[in-house]
């Protein structure tokens, strides 16, 4: 008994130490979306470049959609660009770009220069429907179901891994879904 | 020169760094304003994690001030303004969680600990006693 009281700095320190070095793999700045399996949110802007209102909601359903919030002066998002137009040729889902607290000139020219991979681009001047959409920085990107359910939310740019890890199997999933 | 000493650790000691943002919002009456301080001083800017969105400089931060600031304007209660921000951003955006099974080890760790070394203490105390 004696010799095992001797034993629980020992322990202690043991579970400290594993408790530690788990917080160094930890990311604490990806917040979770409370947002996961629920209806998309209201999604009515104006197209880029075009001043009028248009409501999304009901062409979010019967198709997979991307949804990649961006902004032409957002450096993280060159970053996943390439990946961007690289995915844009998979026909299982829509790409569309939500154009984030962004110049809508800047903007155009940003995808003039370096490609276009969205079929739609909405302008949120403003940033409020992001905020309904509880953006917190970008590159984001959602991934909505044929229902037009939020199903997964990706902080930061995509990179190779997770599209071959996380969105690849979750797309081929929601798209073979009736 | 000892007063000049007590005198620098007294200036030391009562200095405060206090932070605002820049933004300043007129209100109808000062309970409006206390309201908006007090909410905007205990959520979170989820940009720079480790300040409250009273506090923060980032453009989220000031967008979302504007958005408590109007539901407060409009008469939204507290509770209604605090909902709406964990709808869009989760739990993450209080500085309190909540008590939910997900943050019991977090609330009641510290009691846990308090108990176990309160234990050691108080054993180490009687046997010592007895000797």
């Amino acid at each position: 008994m004696r010799k095992l009281y001797g034993l629980i700095p020992l322990m202690l320190f043991i579970v400290c130490i594993t408790v530690m070095w788990r917080g160094l793999s930890l990311h604490p700045s990806d917040v979770p979306s409370p947002l996961i399996g629920k209806r998309a949110p209201r999604l009515q802007l104006p197209l880029l470049l075009n001043t009028h209102l248009i409501s999304l909601n009901k062409e979010l359903k019967g198709h997979v959609t991307l949804l990649n919030v961006w902004a032409s002066w957002c450096v993280a998002c060159s970053e996943e660009h390439d990946l961007l137009l690289h995915i844009a040729k998979n026909k299982n889902f829509e790409l569309w770009g939500l154009d984030y607290k962004d110049n809508p000139e800047a903007a155009v020219s940003w995808l003039e220069r370096k490609g276009n991979p969205y079929q739609k681009v909405l302008l949120d001047k403003q940033g409020l429907t992001a905020i309904d959409w509880g953006v917190y920085g970008t590159p984001e990107t959602f991934v909505i179901d044929k229902q037009g359910i939020i199903r997964y939310k990706q902080v930061g740019p995509i990179l190779a891994d997770d599209w071959q890890n996380i969105f690849l199997p979750l797309i081929q999933q929601l798209a073979s879904a009736s | 020169m000892k007063l000049v000493n007590l005198l620098i650790i007294f200036l030391l000691l009562t200095m405060q760094c206090t932070f605002a943002a820049e933004d300043i919002y007129p209100f109808k009456n000062n309970k409006d304003s206390a309201r908006f301080n007090t909410l905007t001083n205990t959520l979170r800017c989820l940009v720079c994690q480790n300040q409250t969105l009273a506090e923060s400089n980032s453009g989220l931060a000031s967008d979302l001030r504007l958005q408590i600031y109007q539901q407060v304007q409009a008469g939204k209660s507290d509770v209604t303004i605090i909902h709406y921000l964990v709808d869009r951003y989760g739990d993450f955006i209080l500085y309190q969680p909540a008590f939910s099974p997900a943050t019991y080890v977090l609330w009641l760790a510290p009691i846990a600990f308090l108990s176990l070394g309160l234990g050691v203490l108080i054993r180490y105390i009687y046997k010592a006693k007895r000797q």
